[in-house]
């Protein structure tokens, strides 16, 4: 590689490299970071996907289709999309809510209100669905009931949706809420002066100024969504076929030692991770001056 | 909904905007659903188990060790994390080179990648056979060793994220006057750039350590679960929720949660103090 290569960002962009000589670190220094920081997330980061990809192919690629073929992983993936397909549309209605009374109006308390937005983010997952079975399970009041009414919560696919609600709360609403108070109420404010009504002004004119946000949020929820493990392991019970979701499966196969096909359903959800950074990447790369919080997680 | 006794509140600046009451009606209706009414379930429970129901909890050996193995191996995660994040986040920012985009891009995969794949991915990895395993005499998996290469896994995109939007921000005519009145580059970087990354940095270990101290599915797999070795907190919620011991549970939870807002809470202290030394967060 050419020594160009290693020069720093600014230099690049036609800056005389006057002082940026005395301003940035020496060649080597800088290559020797550059190996370094590459090396970590090489052996951290990027080695635990290659290991997934690897094994999932390992007795080749019929194999691992035939794994993911098989009833019970169907009725996971099923179980999956159908989870994913509950929870996202009510957190992105959520998110769209929140950010409308947060960002186009003012009101005491709205610092606390979006702290208890993030609170999700810092809760354990396993606590996350530990405190749906306290509500919800056979020792409480309202799980008595549920019993003697013959409704299933907890190990049925109302508790695994609760659960993955919870743990995707916060997504689309902090990727919108920043985005939202930065544009301010001008632009809706025309449009109700010119006769659009609220729903028309919200239609026409905030969606397409946050549209770009929007799928930012609902991205990253629907990649939690369908990935969350320890919140869902908790409220779902583990029945084969009924309430394993796909990461719930990939746990049973590799407890039954059937390491390939535990990869193979595993790879599946890689490659959704995958797909989930692409787009993201792309969003931020030509979308970024519409996406708020950008590097905020 | 309660539009007209919403409009009344104090502070409220009327607004020609409308829809105010119908969509903070159903934010808070939802939050209060979703998030507020079952964490409250949670204090209600552990209040049920009184202070003398926690004192037996925690005095179990067995609890007692997976707290100090979750604390020990998230606290050395998240100092390795901040450390490392540090230096990706600079090379990403500063320096131009081949593939720099996509190493952008790779820092958020443990964000993206499902935890259960993470932690089978590990354990392949650090497995006695594995990878990176086969090459050491020690066992790497199934001791806290492993628990630790699993948190610096999970922990990395907070320490990076957090610090990188810092590094970006800094401008480099403080760091050209630095070098034109004599400093070196390496007084320059100690004395000129790091000082202002510092509230970053705690934030970025702060977020690094509790999202440590709760994970659970990508450090399951590599751990080896063994009692009083290596064992984390929230895999013995777990263990009693199947043993049915709801109280066991909800003790170790409400530890864990009050660790939670303690970190919440700190972060929040860092940023007022940044704001307060440095003008900005």
């Amino acid at each position: 590689m050419s020594e160009m290569a290693a020069t720093p960002a600014r230099a690049r962009r036609g800056r005389p490299p006057a002082l940026y000589r005395v301003a940035t670190e020496a060649p080597l220094a800088r290559w020797a970071l550059i190996v370094l920081a590459l090396g970590f997330l090489t052996l951290f980061i990027a080695l635990p996907l290659a290991v997934v990809l690897t094994e999932a192919l390992r007795k080749g690629l019929g194999a691992a289709v035939a794994a993911i073929r098989e009833p019970d992983t169907v009725s996971a993936i099923w179980l999956t999309l159908t989870v994913a397909a509950i929870a996202v549309p009510l957190n992105l209605v959520f998110g769209i809510a929140a950010s409308w009374s947060i960002a186009k109006f003012d009101f005491p308390g709205k610092s606390l209100l979006i702290t208890l937005i993030d609170l999700p983010f810092s809760v354990s997952p396993v606590v996350a669905g530990l405190i749906f079975v306290l509500v919800f399970g056979a020792e409480s009041w309202l799980g008595q009931w549920l019993i003697e009414h013959d409704l299933k919560v907890i190990f049925a696919l109302p508790g695994i949706v609760l659960a993955t609600v919870f743990v995707t709360f916060p997504f689309v609403a902090r990727e919108l809420i920043p985005l939202m108070q930065e544009q301010g109420t001008a632009d809706e404010e025309a449009a109700l002066t010119l006769g659009a009504s609220g729903l028309r002004a919200f239609l026409t004119v905030t969606l397409p100024n946050i549209r770009w946000a929007l799928l930012y949020g609902v991205l990253l929820c629907n990649a939690r969504a369908m990935g969350e493990f320890g919140a869902v392991a908790v409220v779902s019970g583990h029945i084969r076929g009924l309430t394993n979701t796909m990461p719930l499966q990939v746990e049973i196969l590799y407890n039954e030692y059937a390491i390939s096909a535990a990869f193979a359903v595993a790879s599946l959800l890689a490659l959704l991770a995958l797909v989930t950074l692409a787009l993201k990447s792309f969003l931020e790369w030509r979308h970024g001056d519409k996406l708020a919080s950008r590097s905020r997680h | 909904m309660a539009a007209g006794a919403l409009s009344i509140l104090p502070g409220r600046r009327r607004s020609a905007i409308p829809g105010f009451g119908l969509a903070f009606g159903y934010t808070l209706t939802y939050l209060g659903l979703i998030v507020l009414i079952p964490l409250a379930a949670l204090l209600m429970k552990s209040s049920e188990v009184g202070l003398s129901g926690f004192r037996e909890v925690l005095a179990d050996e067995r609890v007692r060790h997976a707290l100090w193995v979750s604390f020990g191996t998230s606290f050395a995660a998240a100092l390795t994390a901040s450390v490392f994040g540090l230096l990706i986040a600079w090379v990403l920012v500063r320096y131009e080179f081949p593939g720099r985009r996509i190493a952008d891009a790779v820092v958020d995969l443990p964000f993206a990648l499902p935890t259960a794949v993470a932690g089978i991915a590990l354990a392949a990895l650090y497995g006695p056979n594995g990878w990176i395993g086969g090459f050491f005499e020690r066992r790497i998996a199934f001791t806290p060793l492993g628990i630790y290469l699993a948190l610096v896994f999970v922990a990395l995109p907070f320490a990076v994220r957090t610090v990188q939007p810092l590094i970006e921000e800094i401008d480099r005519e403080i760091e050209e006057a630095a070098a034109t009145l004599g400093s070196s580059r390496i007084r320059t970087i100690l004395t000129v750039i790091l000082p202002p990354l510092v509230p970053g940095l705690l934030t970025g270990f702060v977020l690094a350590f509790s999202r440590a101290v709760g994970e659970y599915g990508s450090v399951i797999f590599v751990a080896g679960n063994l009692p009083y070795v290596s064992e984390i907190a929230p895999l013995l919620i777990v263990i009693k929720l199947d043993e049915f011991d709801i109280a066991g549970a909800t003790a170790i939870a409400t530890v864990m949660l009050a660790i939670s807002f303690a970190a919440l809470l700190l972060i929040n202290l860092i940023q007022a103090a940044s704001r307060r030394r440095f003008g900005h967060v």
